[in-house]
């Protein structure tokens, strides 16, 4: 008994620590741009006057609203398409034998280890030349590309959860491998192919260094690029309150959609790292 | 194909399941092609291709602002880049960092598994707050880091009492970004270390309990060899990831106070300097170091066996 409520305060202690750890770097960034110009620099983590002018600033410049756009745009197709193409691989590897298995896997990890900036060069250079620099398909490329292996590895995983007797009893029943593929596995693998999504959307929104090299104006810039450009009023004066209101702006739906779900991002991270 | 297929019918006759089957493999495998094709052609064209111009842009002298300068000069590049004391600068800064904040992400994600496993209440709570961290785009992370240290406009010079720019100094600058990268990575290696935390069956640790075995010694003598494999492959992960960190430094201030990273000079010396030739040999040798880091991790510590396909 009392070595419960030991244990209960003990882990008391834990959650707080995580709590605060995790949480005081957002709050610093929300209550910043909360600060009214005058406040941003005073150094009070509570800010003396509160205002929303900044959010206001930053949606009546056309500078955010068209980086947000491009920044959903591209993270939506990126995702799309990468899911796509990797849940067909992924299909193959768990569910079909074939030759060839071993080095897709191993093409996957090498592509995830890679680093990313070695690819800025050539990727700038070519895409200047066969004018998709600055172009949503300049983005989409590298993004899909590098969201492969991750999205290859957490569906494999998970795909191999379903069972097997059903698409062996579809195909007794006649239907063809592709059959069983549409018609019994997909509506099992919706909820692995939901989480993938967005993990994988994650990764796409977070980007930075292909959108600060690969883009140059509000055609293709993202938020993160577009953040990190923004102008101040004047060379001298960094626009803080600015950067820190745009910032909480693309941090929410994210946050949102880590904490709706938390469960299934934990157990396709864990399936796809371990379970492979 | 079909002509072949008729030939063989009635040789292969008597035998019909044998024939059958190897028609179905067959068709299996030009499924599995068709399926795993296209991902795979996606990743050897996007990713192969610029490897191999960048090698070959690394043997050229080609500067973007003297184009008609172009000409092959074999590997120069490599031996400006290597004689230069700053590439050898940025690969101290960079494995400074990157030693320095992976060890305390295995030490805090370890930490923050065991909270995460052994949650006695608000496990799901515990876990999202946990995650958000992971969710937040890099370059906020690094702003709101940046922003807390600096005497211009933070909380944390404040609450040290501190009277110059922490962000002036080089090694409250390291400080800083290790702690920004530590804040952002350490629920990715927690989930990572996880999922191995999970492997680990309760019974054992009852047993050991049994045996009148400590916490701590349970901690090390079960918990930590079995976890084995998937510490190697979160090592390696993360490892990889912080040799190559960019965003937080970017952010931070471009490289300034002795911090720039060496993914941080191959972005200079392409973009700001226009200088292709030079900066894809840049290119090129970090890929050489990170490739040499990772064989090491897989050949030295056995950590490929968990991630690879063949755990099946």
């Amino acid at each position: 008994m009392k070595e419960q409520a030991k244990q209960r305060s003990g882990w008391s202690v834990a959650l707080l620590v995580i709590v605060v750890a995790s949480l005081v770097p957002v709050l610093w960034i929300v209550m910043l741009s909360l600060k009214t110009p005058a406040t941003v620099t005073d150094g009070s983590f509570i800010p003396q006057h509160w205002t929303l002018s900044n959010y206001k600033d930053i949606f009546n410049a056309g500078v955010f609203t068209d980086a947000l756009r491009n920044s959903i745009g591209i993270a939506l197709i990126s995702t799309a398409l990468a899911v796509l193409l990797a849940s067909a691989a992924a299909y193959a590897i768990a569910r079909l034998d074939f030759p060839g298995k071993r080095i897709i896997l191993a093409v996957s990890l090498a592509v995830a280890m890679f680093p990313q900036v070695s690819l800025v060069g050539p990727l700038y250079n070519l895409w200047r030349q066969i004018g998709l620099y600055d172009t949503w398909p300049g983005l989409i490329i590298p993004y899909m590309t590098f969201a492969l292996p991750l999205s290859i590895y957490t569906l494999s995983a998970f795909f191999r959860e379903i069972p097997w007797e059903l698409e062996q009893a579809a195909q007794v029943d006649g239907a063809t491998p592709g059959q069983a593929f549409r018609k019994v596995i997909a509506p099992l693998a919706t909820p692995g192919i939901a989480t993938t999504f967005i993990i994988v959307f994650i990764i796409c929104w977070n980007d930075f260094i292909f959108a600060i090299s690969l883009t140059s104006t509000s055609n293709a810039q993202t938020v993160p690029a577009a953040i990190a450009l923004f102008p101040g009023v004047s060379q001298f004066t960094v626009p803080i309150g600015d950067i820190a209101a745009a910032a909480v702006v693309v941090t929410v739906p994210v946050m949102l959609l880590v904490i709706l779900f938390q469960r299934r991002i934990v157990a396709g991270l864990t399936a796809g790292a371990v379970k492979g | 194909m079909s002509g072949v297929a008729t030939a063989d019918q009635p040789a292969a006759a008597p035998p019909a399941g044998r024939h059958h089957l190897t028609g179905r493999a067959r068709s299996e495998r030009r499924l599995a092609g068709m399926l795993v094709g296209p991902a795979a052609i996606v990743m050897v064209a996007v990713v192969a291709y610029p490897i191999i111009d960048a090698v070959i842009l690394s043997l050229q002298r080609s500067d973007l602002r003297f184009p008609n300068a172009t000409k092959f000069i074999g590997l120069a590049n490599y031996g400006h880049v290597l004689s230069a004391p700053v590439w050898w600068q940025d690969v101290l800064h960079t494995t400074i960092i990157t030693v320095i904040s992976v060890g305390i992400q295995l030490v805090l994600g370890m930490l923050l598994a065991l909270a995460m496993h052994r949650a006695i209440f608000a496990r799901g709570a515990v876990r999202a707050i946990a995650l958000i961290p992971y969710g937040i785009v890099a370059v906020v992370a690094a702003y709101s880091w940046q922003y807390a240290w600096s005497l211009n406009s933070g909380w944390i010079p404040k609450l040290l009492g501190l009277t110059t720019d922490p962000l002036s100094h080089q090694f409250t600058t390291y400080v800083a970004i290790i702690i920004t990268e530590i804040w952002k990575n350490t629920p990715f290696m927690a989930l990572l270390l996880l999922a191995g935390l999970a492997l680990v069956p309760d019974e054992l640790h009852e047993a050991a309990k049994v045996d009148g075995a400590t916490i701590w010694q349970r901690f090390w003598r079960i918990t930590i060899p079995l976890m084995k494999p998937a510490i190697l492959v979160a090592l390696l992960f993360r490892t990889l990831d912080a040799f190559r960190i960019f965003d937080t430094i970017y952010i931070f201030n471009q490289g300034a106070q002795g911090t720039e990273s060496i993914s941080m000079l191959n972005y200079s010396t392409l973009l700001n300097r226009l200088n292709l030739g030079l900066g894809s040999a840049v290119s090129v040798l970090l890929f050489l170091l990170v490739a040499l880091i990772a064989l090491v991790f897989i050949k030295g510590f056995g950590a490929g066996a968990a991630p690879g396909g063949e755990a099946r």
